[in-house]
């Protein structure tokens, strides 16, 4: 087992880090064509929602306290504040929704 | 040129290293209860770096999977990091190594991707590397202690924390696209197309490292068409 269990974490490493180290270490160029640099510019975007929703309703333990979290990071983001205030508080709330479920 | 310092990168990194370790905690604590010994789960986190391929690998080898199914499961969800690694190689500065390059290739994951491309200056190793060891020390510690003291730790405390990371996408989604309404289209577009693809059964199975893909490519791809960034709103 001790052999299979080596096999397999040493290949997941791997095809875990090709996928990354190709294009940082091969594309040196910088890209001058428009439509790539608008690409490369948007696509956070579209990624990170894609990753949040519908993810983030099952983050928590249960989808009230997740919504909960999720509504308070909306809110404090709109505010401007920055991504540590936002995420610890966001935590907080999720803590204390669970914790007033949890007597209710 | 690059004004980022170690120290910028690793405070940058606190919020990913929170969240972290609510994810690789439970990640440690699920492995020891499929059975794995303590070895396993730390040595994937340790080489592997990476969320949603490891849950998936060792879910796999958990049931004596073959070694093939398993590679190419991990290659599949792992395919996003090529374009992410594209995105932070164009935005490292000059001096560069290739030393150094091959070292942050290793953490690129999505919540650095996302913290390092939002910043305005070019990214320095320095900079790269608090924020990659910030995040790596919850990744690997919240992996350790999940296998050693799963039962011991409250439930109530990680499942709070495993908000983090969303909350910090959303800080980091949110006022571009408050300011910007090609980026709020392509947020509002990629949000709505991934709620429905995890609904629809069929597509559901494709797996979700392939629809964030899709779904962020798909409206990023459609926003660069229909609304070309200019050079002066960087």
């Amino acid at each position: 087992m001790t052999g299979y269990y080596i096999t397999v974490v040493g290949l997941m490493a791997l095809v875990s880090y090709l996928p990354r180290v190709i294009p940082i270490v091969l594309l040196r160029k910088k890209i001058e064509n428009k439509f790539l640099l608008s690409f490369l510019k948007y696509m956070p975007y579209g990624v990170l929602s894609a990753m949040i929703f519908p993810a983030v309703f099952t983050s928590c333990a249960n989808p009230v306290s997740s919504a909960a979290g999720c509504i308070t990071a909306v809110v404090l983001s709109f505010k401007r504040l920055g991504l540590l205030p936002v995420a610890l508080i966001s935590s907080a709330v999720v803590f204390i929704v669970e914790r007033v479920m949890a007597v209710l | 040129m690059s004004s980022l310092t170690f120290k910028q990168g690793f405070t940058h990194g606190i919020p990913i290293c929170l969240g972290y370790f609510s994810v690789s905690f439970a990640f440690g604590m699920i492995a020891i209860e499929q059975g794995f010994p303590i070895w396993v789960p730390v040595a994937t986190s340790v080489t592997n770096f990476t969320g949603t391929g490891q849950f998936a690998g060792l879910e796999l080898a958990a049931a004596s999977a073959a070694v093939s199914e398993i590679v190419l499961t991990v290659l599949i969800i792992n395919a996003r990091y090529m374009l992410m690694s594209l995105s932070v190689a164009q935005k490292l500065c000059d001096d560069y190594s290739i030393g150094k390059r091959l070292l942050t290739a290793f953490g690129i994951t999505d919540e650095i991707y996302a913290v390092a491309i939002r910043q305005t200056d070019a990214l320095c190793p320095r900079y790269m590397a608090g924020l990659i060891l910030c995040s790596y020390s919850g990744w690997v510690g919240g992996t350790i202690l999940g296998g050693v003291c799963g039962s011991l730790f409250p439930a109530s405390v990680i499942s709070a924390l495993g908000i983090c990371l969303y909350a910090m996408f959303l800080a980091i989604v949110i006022p571009p696209a408050s300011k910007s309404k090609p980026v709020a289209l392509i947020a509002a577009g990629a949000a709505v197309a991934s709620c429905i693809m995890n609904v629809i059964p069929g597509l559901k199975d494709i797996g979700s490292g392939w629809i964030i893909i899709i779904c962020g490519a798909a409206s990023a791809a459609m926003g660069a068409y229909f609304a070309p960034a200019s050079e002066e709103d960087e």
